[in-house]
């Protein structure tokens, strides 16, 4: 069962629905419920348009994702090596965009963080963005049940 | 995406098919906002029956133009939200501004 993708893709728009169908894809091997894959979908949609708007601001550089399968948990990882978060704090606020004038609705860690079972940020100005989120097919609780 | 609009009286009806997200939300967001600046419609209607797939992208559009509606004096209304759709509508508390609707005819019937 365990087994892993990795995806490399140039930042645009385009590749949004690309990147969370290949994942979701992917995850469909895990036998999840239609409600786990649609939460995989939502959040790597999420992670790669961050990438796009806010880590390269519509430059068409490179972001990777990646996924791991081990058992029934699912490591997603999303990569850019744009400008990077100065207040990662700030930035998982529910709300919070830098970006208004593009209706943003600073929403898109709020998803992850809530559709996934497990998630992480880590970044610096100018180092890029890693997001890193586990799926844990049947639930938290199933696996400690 | 694809994408049908069709103005009942005061209100714009915008039936909706594929996945709404940020690749398509500037395009629609286009399409929207030059009916909404014509004299005659300040409400609208978002039928998402044909909509599987919608992230916090779509929900930025929906929320602009319940902005701008707004600013007419006019409402926006939902209908025919998918399980997945509805899920980040609530998450993002979309539902005490834009009340959603099992029909396009009863979201009509409610603006």
């Amino acid at each position: 069962m365990d087994n892993y993708m990795k995806l490399e893709i140039p930042a645009k728009s385009q590749n949004e629905a690309f990147a969370r169908v290949a994942v979701a894809l992917f995850a469909a091997q895990a036998d999840p419920t239609m409600d786990e894959i649609s939460d995989i979908k939502t959040a790597v949609s999420e992670a790669v348009t961050n990438a796009i708007i806010h880590g390269y601001e519509n430059a068409p550089k490179t972001i990777l994702v990646s996924a791991m399968l081990l058992e029934n948990r699912l490591e997603i990882t999303v990569v850019d090596y744009g400008v990077g978060i100065e207040d990662i704090e700030q930035a998982r606020q529910p709300l919070y965009t830098s970006k208004p004038e593009l209706e943003r609705t600073g929403m898109g860690f709020t998803i992850m963080e809530n559709f996934m079972d497990e998630f992480s940020v880590t970044s610096a100005p100018g180092q890029g963005t890693t997001v890193t989120m586990t799926k844990i097919f049947g639930g938290v609780k199933a696996e400690h049940a | 995406m694809q994408v049908k609009l069709k103005t009942k009286g005061e209100t714009l009806v915008v039936q909706m098919l594929g996945e709404l997200d940020h690749h398509v939300a500037g395009t629609l967001r286009a399409e929207i906002d030059a009916k909404l600046s014509g004299d005659k419609v300040k409400n609208i209607v978002f039928n998402f029956h044909g909509v599987e797939f919608m992230d916090s992208s779509g929900l930025g559009m929906v929320l602009g133009r319940y902005k701008a509606a707004s600013e007419k004096g006019g409402k926006v209304l939902a209908c025919s939200l998918s399980p997945a759709v509805r899920r980040v509508f609530e998450l993002a508390g979309l539902p005490s501004r834009i009340p959603v609707f099992g029909t396009e005819q009863e979201a009509l019937d409610n603006v």
